[in-house]
């Protein structure tokens, strides 16, 4: 075994000294994989790292999830030009009540009621978004905690007026000061800030991440005993009156198997008690899926474009090895006149050009490596150079010298060592 | 003593065109072990065709060829592959060194195809180098030798397997007769070790280092002649 490692070693050798002969040549023949391998390695780290960003943000929103958002119904929209006109929409409380108990797949539910208001802690002033809601929320949007605790089912239970803020809306309304166990004043009414959580924003798909950077946590009992469930809002002279009871509701369901029957479940349900489609069911598994279907799609073109540049790479290859078997007959002959078998001079070529595409191989990966760097460091976009997508292509350029310098070196051996030896 | 190549009654006919060429036609001889033959006649005569069935590039069409009475004329490419390694070494009229190797790797490719490792054929091919008087050209390239140097090249690497018989193909052809008179010197040196050896050659000169000369005429042995 040894001994068949070192002629193996030799060999290689062999095909890099006969390859260094015509260092031009051989680096033109090996452009075409360069090129081939840069550009898979490159548009892998791109596609993969924009799907991983995607899969990221669907993965916020929880994909054991099911997020149905109350929404303004089309007829109702169109008549809210009327003046003073109460529109009445979107998800109840029994809407809540009938989706926790009704479904034996779903494990928790989350309700929501969102307000926007201006809050203040002593002289600095944001706009917040208050979340009216349960503790389960922090189950089912879970975000790491930096201080204090979340609101609990006691807090819920007792109209306990607490507010968890969020990192960003602590830092504008409180800079420095030790947030935890200050009042906060949201509306008209304060609140003791009992935690501080980190926040996501954003988009997957065409969903909302549940949580945003301005949001203030207050438990939905405070939050209707405060505020109630009807809505004044001024626009532009007008003015509307909105009830909504609740604006959205998370519910987990046990299993990712059961996510999207029991979301059809749902709607159905909703569609009995409502008569106007004021709500919408999204699924962010579906999401998952459907991006997942988007990266195989991406993978395929991908693939497709690649094979193809590869393909040209390798019969350029294969091309230049056939005119250097041509070249290189008298030395065939003088090979197969001292003994060497028909196999040896196929193996010796068959190296060479496995050595050729290996090279344009490894090369074209450190340009399919830099390429994306570049662009990641410019562009800012994210790229994933992933262990498969270097393996494949280093892979892809040997199975490349394998399969384009089979022809050249099989027409290397049928070489007949008579005519070759008094080839000029 | 014994023979190292019987020919019995060896035809080899080349089908080109509507006339089918009787290259040999009914050779018999024999050459015994030790032996140094000449093999003389005019182009067309054969020689050059006797050379590539005794050398185990070609296979006859009729006939029996033994060497070292084994029958090799229906041997496969494989086996006769293995035959020219172990058994033959040749000489050319052009050297037919390999360009991009060096003097010490030219040497060491038979070497190469028998196994062995580097080490003991860097080891072997400076030995021979030295018998040819080229030990301080192991790392020349062939084209940077002259003639006779890259002849002496051609010898060494006959040599490597340790032959049974060496196979020259008007191995002075094109050297001036200074460079090809030490050729035959070191050929004549070879001989008296107890190597085999035969020779195609039209030079009387040249035919006579060896001990006996065979002349062909039309694919046939017209005569044999002794020194």
């Amino acid at each position: 075994m040894a001994m068949h490692q070192s002629r193996l070693a030799r060999n290689i050798w062999l095909g890099i000294e006969n390859l260094l002969l015509h260092k031009l040549r051989s680096f033109l023949t090996m452009l075409g994989v360069v090129f081939g391998v840069g550009s898979v390695v490159a548009m892998l780290a791109v596609g993969e790292g924009a799907s991983k960003e995607a899969l990221r943000n669907i993965q916020k929103l929880g994909s054991n999830n099911i997020i149905i958002n109350s929404v303004k119904a089309l007829e109702d929209a169109s008549s809210s030009t009327q003046m003073s006109m109460m529109s009445m929409y979107g998800l109840t409380y029994l809407d809540y009540q009938r989706i926790s108990e009704s479904f034996p797949n779903i494990q928790q539910v989350a309700p929501a009621k969102l307000i926007r208001k201006d809050s203040r802690i002593g002289s600095n002033t944001l706009e917040l978004r208050i979340v009216g809601t349960t503790e389960q929320w922090f189950d089912l949007v879970p975000r790491q905690v930096l201080a204090g605790r979340v609101f609990e089912k006691k807090d819920v239970d007792d109209f306990s007026a607490v507010a968890v803020l969020t990192e960003y809306g602590a830092r504008k309304l409180l800079a420095t000061k030790n947030t935890i166990g200050q009042s906060v004043k949201i509306g008209g009414d304060s609140f003791e800030v009992i935690g501080i959580i980190k926040s996501e924003a954003g988009q997957a798909g065409n969903l909302q991440i549940p949580d945003q950077q301005v949001d203030a946590y207050i438990p939905l009992s405070t939050v209707r005993k405060y505020s109630g469930d009807i809505f004044v809002k001024i626009t532009s002279g007008n003015f509307t009156i909105e009830s909504v009871e609740l604006h959205q509701i998370i519910a987990q369901v046990n299993s990712i198997d059961n996510v999207e029957s029991t979301a059809a479940g749902i709607e159905r349900m909703l569609q009995s008690f409502h008569k106007k489609k004021d709500y919408e069911v999204s699924v962010p598994l579906a999401l998952l899926k459907e991006a997942e279907a988007t990266k195989r799609r991406f993978n395929i073109v991908l693939g497709s474009i690649a094979s193809i540049s590869l393909l040209v790479g390798g019969i350029g290859i294969m091309n230049i090895m056939l005119a250097s078997v041509t070249e290189r007959t008298r030395e065939i002959g003088i090979r197969r006149a001292i003994g060497a078998k028909r196999r040896q001079i196929i193996v010796q070529f068959l190296i060479e050009t496995v050595v050729l595409s290996t090279i344009g191989g490894i090369v074209g990966l450190i340009m399919g490596i830099t390429i994306p760097t570049i662009i990641t460091y410019f562009a800012g976009m994210p790229t994933v150079i992933t262990l498969q997508s270097i393996l494949l292509p280093l892979f892809i350029s040997v199975a490349i010298g394998i399969i384009f310098g089979l022809y050249p070196a099989i027409n290397a051996a049928r070489v007949d060592p008579i005519i070759a030896l008094r080839h000029e | 003593m014994a023979d190292i190549v019987r020919f019995d009654n060896i035809h080899k006919i080349y089908e080109m065109g509507a006339e089918p060429v009787r290259a040999l036609d009914g050779v018999s001889i024999s050459f015994q072990k030790g032996s140094f033959w000449a093999i003389m006649g005019p182009s067309g005569s054969g020689k050059s065709t006797m050379m590539n069935l005794l050398g185990c590039l070609d296979r006859p069409t009729s006939g029996r060829y033994f060497l070292e009475d084994k029958d090799v004329s229906t041997l496969d490419d494989d086996a006769l592959s293995d035959i020219r390694l172990r058994y033959i070494g040749f000489i050319f009229q052009s050297f037919n060194l390999i360009p991009q190797l060096t003097v010490q790797k030219n040497i060491e490719l038979p070497l190469y195809y028998l196994g062995w490792d580097a080490e003991k054929s860097a080891k072997k091919a400076q030995e021979l180098a030295a018998k040819v008087g080229l030990e301080t050209r192991l790392n020349h390239r062939p084209s940077e030798l002259s003639g006779g140097q890259m002849q002496r090249v051609a010898v060494a690497r006959s040599l490597a397997a340790n032959p049974h018989i060496i196979l020259a193909d008007e191995p002075t052809g094109n050297l001036d007769s200074h460079t090809g008179n030490q050729i035959m010197d070191i050929l004549t040196g070879l001989n008296k070790e107890g190597t085999t050896i035969i020779m195609i050659t039209h030079e009387p000169d040249i035919a006579s280092f060896a001990h006996n000369r065979l002349h062909m005429k039309d694919g046939l042995v017209e005569r044999i002649e002794k020194n």
